[in-house]
């Protein structure tokens, strides 16, 4: 192969306790398009943000054409001819497609956004990016936005591309589109680097893949060497076990029936596709899948908390044997209807408590509209609030502490604890032990395990396949938006569910 | 009649050019996302900083060259409103003090010193009466040397201080800078999504200071031509009046563009003193006359937001300060 | 290859980060601090502009403040007005709406009042005309905090700006009653009911004012309870702290909007009729007198706390008093008053970002690695 363009030697990357990289090397040729392969979580997007100047390394060293470099700031990374394009667009709304991407830039002579318009036009036909360089970006769909990203790359003189999920905001012909850009660029002698999951996407354009497992290089393979068995199998490991005790269901009953659900996000995007399931009580259903799927989408559509499109939310209540339809009812009716629904949201301090409020006051959240008094009637929250410091060990100062000012931890136990002390028939969790230590998570595990103990439904996002696979009775696993297989916890094997997750287009065939 | 209509073309233009400065002010500073309400404080600031230093002046010359009476009074006005606007950048920007607060703060002080500079700086130096700069006026009165010629066109529109085409060309140096230059597409950048202009390696505290310190000096420009010009270089304690909450208005209504912001200007002169030019007008329907500029701004503030045009929005940052780490 | 990259690619000597640490003791001391540091700044200014020593511009302060009965009448009825604003506007702030238009509500306010005295005269016996005022002034400020509140809530219109420019329609609107009023095109409107008094609030134990610092300090323990203990109030909180917990709960967010703008209004046009009724007997384009915005920064610098809020209005009332008789005896114009409270919102507000954010310094071989 021709020359190496990008060489990682020994990358190590900290946050806090967290290892987010460990001793990675890497190489990438140019006029190459390499993978770079993993679950979430396993350090893909903390790597790249090193090489882009997001971040800085603690220890190791980037070669660019085989000179060691500094790259302390995005700036630091354009001059050396490396462009990424981020997942999170940062485009300005009201500028055209142009004027943002001659943004910043000090270019010599008089600004002159004609010229820059001729060159964005150059730029686009060169490659065959369908573009009008004059159109505002607030009119524009998801991909020509990121055709924007890509040409302002292309614009500051970019050798070295790399690109985060490009695909996952596409659909089919916009990605195969994108594929046939990066086709040409790589001709043109370019290195492109993509952040992915999709095996099937690895498979179909990259030269090599690199495979990273939770922060730790795995290796690289020439893809027309390997197949999707042997990338999962890099990809997720050896089951790891846990010890998570679990039980089996006592008489389950159908609690939750989700039929035919569609949902669309706000740019109007399909975010859910024809998801059906049951939820049963007295088992923990889990939900696998890659992040941003469509999870939390689902668990806000059914706590009344977003649009639905189309399709039925159907609740059976174990007392009265009465059926719901909670479709188009906010969160306050679906509570009127005497459904003890609860849910522990993704965003912990930007939804489910407020992060200025003590611990009391955000045990109010949920009951401050109890008895008839003008007045809250803080005597039951702030009893509330002491059981949970004291059953769930939370470490605070006191009950009157605000919950901004705890740990990680410590945050999710009261969040977790407000929510299960209404006595729920359901119980959501959207990863619910996501930046926690290992002590805090299996606190968590027996608190749901408690639940389902008790004939909850509950129902579990998580992200970590070993977790599900021994915390779940039942695995939902859900790609872009659509459900690609159910499975049983007891016999499920992790390969099986990281090839579903990543495998959306094949679901259907393989069920 | 058509002596009346020109009169009444060249009084509108008069009222108009304070607001035209204080609202180029304000878009500029609120470009970059910055909702500078200190504005009327930095107005009245322009005017006596502009009164002290004319003032200090004729006080010490003998002789005053016209030259010095015109020169001294623009820098010493330039040199206080820029100050208050170097206070408001600091707190809101480096410090990130709440904008709105800052801004009324400001505006207090503002008044206040103008107020109490006006009235107390003749005291001050032992002296009684009121303060009137002739000298100084008539230097900033002196209309183009052609304009008698030109007959009642040169008499409507041409009979001018510097500062009324000063006013007209800063307002259009302005929408050429905003929209045609590199630095206007940053600054506009900052004030519509700062992550990305700070992404895009564009520095968000020097262009959010500069945005405003700049637009803090032009809208004291406002002041000043108010002291030296309409008044010929006399001062009376809340003599500005609210002119500074109507070049708010004024942003508003011109949708923060430059160029609308002289027509909307001219608009709200021609309204501030049309009272005069209509016969047999009762005195409290003149009243309610005066209120149409704030009544046709609500409007366009309703229209905008029903209508979410995006290109017809406030910058969508305004009003908010920035923290990177915020991300 | 690039030594320019290099060169200013060093990292920042100072590096700010947001904290979340700091005691409500610290926080306060800090705010002290900044109060302390002001008051001396102040007084440097005072000394500078006068030539007095320092300790003779506090004794004249003192004395503009509390040297007679009616100055300390006249103290505690501005406090109570400032005050009484100051609490209107604090419920919409807690929520994060910008209520500026206090000035406005409160002039409308007071213009219902007048326009009830002018035309209802005597007619009717006083308890209950001063009833029809007092209804008549809430609805009025009701209306005019309502008018913004539902464009925001509907189509998320700018409020800062909407209730600032309804300030100026206020003032017309009572530049049009008075010149309709006063027949002679004077534009000053004399007391109002001179003779019969019709429509004064009376005097409370021979006591002007009395009855409106006593409705003040009630409605100020109301207010504190009303935003620490009900379930409206809790529901204001949640709201400004985040509309999407807001939601999570099932708060409707545009309901609290309307609902907390129509008490905010109402107590603004409450302080137009304390105003006029209790205090000017007239109406006047300048009523409010800029405590709107003085409100504003009062409310503000006490953190929304109606308790605090005594202390604040107290300090800022006390200044521009004490600054009014400094004015006097050395025959300076009273706006020294203004400059001092500018001075110390300044400091103050200045003094809030060492409350939320901390320095860090960099190590210098740190730096050079």
């Amino acid at each position: 192969m021709s020359e190496i363009a990008l060489e990682l030697r020994g990358i190590t990357k900290r946050f806090g306790s967290v290892t987010a990289n460990k001793n990675v090397n890497l190489c990438a040729y140019r006029g190459e398009i390499l993978s770079l392969l993993g679950e979430n979580g396993s350090g893909k997007t903390t790597l790249m943000n090193m090489i882009s100047g997001i971040y800085y390394p603690d220890e190791g060293k980037i070669l660019i054409n085989g000179e060691e470099v500094v790259i302390k700031s995005p700036r630091d990374a354009f001059d050396y001819k490396i462009g990424m394009i981020h997942q999170h667009f940062k485009l300005v709304d009201v500028f055209s497609a142009a004027e943002n991407i001659v943004l910043g830039l000090e270019e010599q002579g008089r600004y002159n956004i004609k010229n820059a318009t001729q060159r964005v036009s150059q730029i686009a036909e060169k490659y065959g990016f369908d573009i009008d360089p004059e159109k505002k970006i607030h009119e524009m769909s998801v991909s020509e936005k990121q055709t924007v990203e890509i040409i302002k790359v292309l614009y500051r003189g970019a050798d070295i591309l790399i690109l985060d999920e490009p695909t996952a905001v596409l659909t089919p012909q916009e990605t195969q589109k994108l594929f046939n850009v990066l086709r040409k660029m790589k001709e043109d002698g370019k290195t492109i680097i993509i952040i992915t999951h999709k095996l099937h996407e690895v498979l179909a354009l990259s030269d090599r893949v690199a495979v990273l497992r939770k922060g730790e290089y795995i290796g690289t393979v020439i893809t027309s060497q390997t197949n999707e068995s042997e990338l999962t199998e890099m990809m997720v490991g050896q089951k790891i076990d846990l010890n998570i005790k679990r039980s089996e269901p006592v008489n389950p009953q159908k609690r939750l029936e989700v039929k035919n659900l569609d949902c669309k996000n706000r740019d109007g995007v399909k975010v859910l596709d024809n998801i059906s399931f049951e939820a049963y009580s007295g088992e923990i259903l889990g939900i696998a899948g890659i992040a941003g799927s469509g999870q939390r989408e689902l668990l806000e559509a059914i706590a009344g908390l977003q649009h639905i499109e189309q399709g039925e939310i159907i609740y059976n209540d174990p007392k009265t044997e009465k059926s719901e339809n909670l479709k188009d009812k906010t969160p306050l009716q679906i509570r009127s209807l005497g459904v003890r629904l609860s849910f522990v949201p993704e965003d912990r301090l930007g939804m489910g408590l407020v992060g200025n409020m003590d611990i009391v006051e955000n045990m109010l959240l949920r009951s401050y509209r109890k008895g008839k008094s003008f007045f809250l009637q803080k005597k039951e929250p702030k009893t509330l609030a002491e059981k949970i410091i004291q059953q769930l060990e939370v470490a605070t100062p006191s009950a009157n502490t605000p919950v901004r000012r705890l740990s990680g931890g410590n945050v999710q136990k009261v969040l977790v604890g407000r929510e299960i002390s209404s006595s729920p028939t359901v119980l959501m969790a959207a990863y619910p032990v996501r930046g926690l230590d290992i002590n805090s998570s299996y606190t968590i595990y027996n608190l749901l395990n408690e639940q389902k103990e008790k004939g909850v439904a509950v129902i579990f996002v998580g992200e970590d396949l070993d977790v599900l696979i021994e915390l779940c009775d039942r695995i939902l696993v859900i790609g872009e938006g659509r459900i690609t297989g159910v499975v049983d916890g007891r016999t499920a094997k992790k390969e099986e569910i990281g090839y579903l997750m990543t495998n959306s287009n094949g679901g259907k065939d393989n069920e | 009649m058509l002596s009346t209509i020109c009169a009444f073309i060249n009084a509108a233009i008069v009222q108009s050019i304070p607001l035209l400065f204080g609202s180029i002010g304000e878009i500029f500073t609120e470009k970059s996302g910055n909702l500078n309400l200190g504005i009327p404080g930095i107005m009245y600031m322009g005017g006596i900083s502009g009164i002290i230093g004319g003032y200090l002046y004729e006080k010490s010359a003998d002789d005053p060259v016209p030259l010095l009476l015109v020169l001294i009074p623009l820098i010493s006005s330039l040199l206080g409103s820029t100050l208050l606007a170097l206070i408001y950048s600091f707190l809101t920007v480096t410090l990130r003090a709440n904008q709105n607060v800052t801004g009324l703060a400001l505006t207090t002080f503002g008044i206040g010193i103008g107020n109490f500079f006006g009235g107390s700086l003749l005291s001050l130096f032992g002296e009684t009466g009121s303060i009137s700069l002739i000298k100084t006026g008539i230097c900033y009165k002196t209309p183009l040397p052609f304009y008698g010629k030109l007959g009642l066109f040169g008499e409507t529109f041409l009979s001018f201080g510097f500062l009324v085409y000063l006013a007209i060309a800063i307002a259009l140096i302005s929408s050429f800078v905003l929209n045609r230059t590199r630095v206007g597409l940053n600054l506009r950048a900052v004030g519509e999504n700062p992550a990305t202009a700070d992404a895009a390696g564009i520095s968000v505290t020097k262009y959010k200071y500069l945005a405003t310190c700049i637009g803090g000096a032009i809208a004291g420009l406002g002041g000043l031509y108010f002291v030296m010009d309409y008044t010929s270089g006399a001062w009376t304690n809340n003599g500005f009046g609210d002119r500074g909450w109507l070049a708010v208005a004024i942003v508003i209504f011109a949708i923060w563009k430059p160029k609308s912001a002289i027509l909307s200007s001219f608009l709200f002169g021609g309204l501030y003193i049309i009272c005069v030019y209509i016969p047999g007008l009762s005195s409290s329907a003149k009243e309610i006359i005066k209120m149409l500029p704030y009544l046709v701004t609500i409007f366009v503030l309703i229209i905008i937001s029903i209508r979410q045009k995006k290109e017809n929005q406030p910058p969508a940052s305004l009003g908010l300060s920035y923290f990177r780490e915020d991300r | 290859m690039n030594n320019n990259a290099k060169k200013t690619a060093h990292e920042p000597f100072l590096h700010i980060t947001k904290r979340g640490d700091i005691s409500t003791a610290g926080a306060w001391s800090v705010r002290l601090i900044a109060i302390a540091v002001s008051l001396l700044v102040s007084a440097v200014v005072v000394v500078l502009l006068t030539g007095y020593n320092p300790v003779q511009v506090f004794k004249a302060m003192f004395s503009g403040n509390f040297g007679s009965l009616s100055k300390v009448r006249t103290l505690f009825q501005n406090i109570a007005m400032l005050l009484c604003i100051s609490l209107a506007v604090t419920p919409a702030f807690k929520m994060k709406f910008w209520n500026l238009g206090a000035e406005g509500q409160v002039l409308v306010g007071g213009l219902a009042s007048a326009a009830c005295m002018f035309y209802l005269k005597d007619s009717l016996p006083n308890i209950l005309l001063i009833l029809i005022m007092f209804v008549a002034s809430i609805l009025s400020g009701i209306i005019w905090g309502l008018i913004p509140a539902v464009f925001k809530a509907k189509w998320n219109a700018n409020e800062t700006l909407f209730t600032l420019m309804m300030n100026y329609v206020a003032i017309q609107l009572v530049s049009f009653f008075i010149m309709l009023w006063v027949p002679s095109g004077s534009s000053v409107m004399g007391l109002i009911n001179a003779s019969t008094k019709a429509g004064w609030l009376p005097n409370l134990f021979g006591q002007k004012y009395l009855i409106n610092i006593l409705i003040v300090a009630v409605l100020t323990v109301v207010m504190y309870f009303y935003l620490k203990s009900s379930k409206q109030g809790y529901e204001i909180a949640v709201v400004g702290e985040s509309s999407n917990t807001a939601k999570y709960i099932g708060i409707n967010v545009k309901k609290v909007i309307v609902r907390t703008m129509t008490i905010s209004g109402g107590l603004c046009g409450l302080a137009g009729f304390l105003l006029v009724s209790g205090t000017n007997h007239t109406v006047t384009k300048d009523l409010a007198g800029g405590m709107g915005f003085t409100a504003v920064m009062v409310s503000w610098l006490a953190k929304f706390n109606p308790a605090v809020m005594v202390l604040t209005s107290f300090l800022i009332v006390f200044l521009q008093r004490g600054a009014g008789e400094i004015a006097t005896v050395c025959r300076l114009n009273e706006s020294v008053s203004d400059i001092l409270t500018g001075i110390i919102i300044f400091f103050i507000i200045g003094s809030e970002f060492f409350i939320n954010y901390k320095i860090n310094f960099k190590s210098k071989h740190k730096e050079e690695k």
